[in-house]
């Protein structure tokens, strides 16, 4: 079945900081989805539905977003939906979105996605103790790291990859002025002297917990030739697997693998590394770059890390990942995913100032959630799809 | 009759904190002042509580006016037995209350002295302050009416606790605290209650899908990957390896073991699928991949339905079991 056109006509988002005690959390909201108004020059008029995402409820004690938020979001007298699929949803919510331009429903869409990280504490959230079970876990970074270590142990990659990821990651961040961790003094040793915290993983190889919000407005195809730099949307996939069954490959999640290989097939796309110009992809843990980059098929497997290393993902190597300094410079959980969509959008957009990729036609965003349960990407192109 | 499935309580809670913004914390401030707002909507209909963006246009407001503390009730509802945290602590109304120089009602709690007969709609009622005001809705104690109000002041609940300002006391409102309590019953399954029953009894319980062969601890009751309802029984032994683990070193709220400690999946011998549990009994620095741990369990006496039984696994002393013989389950 056919899709229609869609494209990105503008983004938006916030100045990420660990604390915005400033403003409420319509109001953080606000910023980004102002931002994003402006960047696509529409007004509430324009707005046919809005798609709203954020983390899980417990992250921030908000239950109900789309009832609380839909004065600020505008959406009164609008369709208005909630997306929810843990930290992947910023790419969920967006992909829901583009669904609703792509199947001819809507004309133009906002989505925004957000995080309040300061109002609560998510590393109490994520280790809610279940009766009946022994109280083992220890957050994200608790849950992760088993996993990046058999990672080590398949790929044989040298410890130091981790950390020239995280500071490659960062002195990016400190390009991006939207950032919340902007480190351009941080060093390969820097990172390696860092305390360990959920070994194998380091602090500085851990992802800051931020307040942000992210937003989009994505239009059709007539909006999309109207607007002077649209992002077109070549390829969207969302693959879902259950976190635990005998036999899963935690480290390489099938899940991920079969939404790479259907987004590479829908952009006609047969060789990702060197058909791709730029990639924002999800990385909370230094790790999960050459992770990712097998999973997505940029590299063989087990081969990921040596792209790396040779500097290939850095901003001028062949493939620039994260050149806004992604997860790892600024962490509002559930903007994360949308902040990989957008920052994808503004490269082909060539609106991504200090950190843009020379030339770049070609981009992903991808977002993972739960226990590496959810993926969701989608390519977006300077060129309007054929 | 089989076994009922076992129950536990599950009780979390959290003090969410909520930064209010300027129009919110201006209303929040002059709450702690004994003092109403609204905010002006671009139809000039004055909203209270105020909304920070105008529901037909979306713009932004802030223009504060202040309302009268005495309004008209327009709906209500009788709560014949309160609950715990709710305002008034013997059986009151929620009442939708316009205030006047309002254009919106507020929601809020109507106190007759528990006679339900003495509330009606288009009644007259006026705020009873709380005795501190904090900069928080619940400085609005209730409401009475004006004609006839109850000769006693009602039991109200613990005062919530205090909004923060970044000046002190005197300073605007920027902060309020929201604590959130839930309360579960938290029921395993019926296949996940026999493996807890055998825990109680010092054995592990697992079961094995009656199509792919794969044995699962603790059981689902329906194999994840097939499909199909789960019923052949298999016991195993307390021996296994360490797949892969980490060191958890960062200290957090809420944390049960006080680290450094080696959260590690244990793949029990004749399990296909691991489960994290501790390590001890060696140095941190000292646990791999592959090896071979025994469960450390606790005293017989102090078992019950838990995994917790097992206080932690500890080497066994054998050969690391080779890469290739569990690859597959990383």
């Amino acid at each position: 079945m056919a899709k229609q056109r869609a494209a990105v006509l503008g983004t938006g988002q916030t100045h990420h900081r660990s604390k915005r005690t400033d403003v409420s959390m319509p109001g953080l909201l606000r910023e980004a989805v102002d931002r994003a108004m402006v960047d696509a020059d529409v007004g509430w008029a324009d707005i046919d539905a809005v798609v709203v995402g954020k983390a899980p409820d417990l992250f921030e004690g908000v239950m109900m977003p789309e009832l609380f938020l839909a004065d600020a979001l505008g959406a009164n007298g609008k369709p208005l939906l909630r997306v929810h699929t843990a930290g992947s949803v910023g790419g969920s919510t967006a992909l829901v979105a583009a669904s609703l331009v792509q199947s001819g429903v809507h004309r133009r869409v906002l989505t925004v996605a957000f995080e309040k990280q300061s109002e609560s504490n998510a590393m109490w959230a994520l280790s809610i103790r279940v009766p009946f079970t022994m109280p083992v876990g220890a957050g994200a970074g608790g849950y992760f790291a088993p996993h990046v270590r058999s990672y080590l142990r398949r790929s044989g990659a040298p410890e130091h990859v981790g950390a020239i990821v995280a500071a490659k990651d960062r002195r990016n961040g400190a390009l991006n002025p939207h950032a919340h961790l902007r480190q351009s003094d941080i060093t390969v040793e820097s990172v390696q002297a860092s305390q360990m915290l959920w070994d194998p993983i380091r602090y500085d190889e851990t992802c800051p917990s931020s307040d942000g919000a992210c937003a989009m407005v994505i239009g059709d195809e007539r909006a999309g030739d109207d607007s002077p730099a649209p992002a077109w949307i070549q390829a969207t996939a969302m693959r879902t697997e259950p976190t635990t069954f005998a036999g899963r490959d935690q480290v390489n999640p099938q899940a991920g693998k079969d939404a790479a290989t259907e987004l590479w097939r829908q952009a006609g796309i047969t060789d990702p590394l060197y058909q791709v110009d730029t990639a924002e992809i999800y990385v909370p843990f230094s790790w999960f770059e050459p992770m990712w980059l097998e999973n997505l098929g940029f590299a063989a497997d087990g081969e990921g890390w040596k792209l790396t290393e040779a500097g290939e993902t850095a901003l001028t190597g062949r493939l620039p990942v994260n050149p806004s300094g992604g997860v790892l410079s600024s962490n509002p959980i559930g903007a994360s995913g949308m902040l990989r969509f957008s920052e994808a959008a503004k490269q082909v957009m060539g609106r991504a100032g200090d950190y843009q990729v020379d030339g770049a036609r070609t981009a992903l965003g991808h977002a993972y959630g739960g226990g590496s349960q959810y993926f969701s990407m989608w390519l977006v192109g300077a060129a309007k799809p054929a | 009759m089989p076994e009922q499935p076992l129950s536990a309580p599950l009780d979390i809670g959290f003090d969410y904190t909520r930064s209010v913004g300027p129009v919110l914390g201006r209303f929040m401030t002059a709450l702690a002042q004994r003092r109403v707002l609204g905010v002006r909507g671009s139809d000039g209909r004055v909203h209270v509580p105020p909304v920070e963006y105008d529901p037909g246009t979306a713009e932004p407001l802030d223009e504060l006016v202040d309302v009268a503390a005495e309004g008209t009730i327009v709906s209500w509802s009788w709560v014949a037995e309160p609950l715990a945290g709710q305002p008034v602590q013997r059986p009151f109304a929620w009442a939708l209350i316009r205030l006047d120089g309002a254009d919106t009602a507020l929601l809020h709690a109507v106190d007759t002295g528990g006679d339900p007969a003495s509330v009606h709609t288009g009644q007259r009622v006026r705020i009873r302050w709380a005795d501190k005001p904090v900069g928080h809705i619940r400085d609005i104690a209730y409401f009475v009416p004006i004609t006839d109000p109850p000769a006693d002041a009602a039991p109200t609940a613990p005062a919530p606790p205090a909004a923060t300002s970044p000046d002190g006391d005197a300073g605007p409102v920027d902060t309020v605290i929201t604590p959130v309590h839930l309360n579960y019953t938290h029921s395993a399954s019926r296949e996940e209650s026999r493996y807890l029953r055998a825990l109680a009894d010092g054995r592990l319980l697992a079961q094995r899908c009656p199509a792919c062969g794969k044995v699962y601890i603790p059981p689902r009751g329906a194999c994840p990957t097939c499909g199909v309802p789960t019923t052949d029984e298999v016991e195993l032994p307390d021996t296994g390896i360490v797949t892969t683990f980490c060191i958890v070193n960062v200290p957090f709220l809420g944390q049960r073991i006080t680290p450094p400690y080696v959260g590690a999946y244990i793949l029990l011998d004749g399990a296909d699928i691991p489960f994290l549990h501790l390590v001890l009994g060696c140095e941190a620095s000292e646990v791999r991949m592959g090896m071979r741990v025994r469960a450390a369990w606790t005293p017989r006496e102090e078992w019950s339905t838990t995994l917790e039984n097992i206080a932690h696994f500890e080497p066994t002393g054998e050969a690391d079991a080779p890469y290739a013989s569990y690859a597959h389950h990383l």
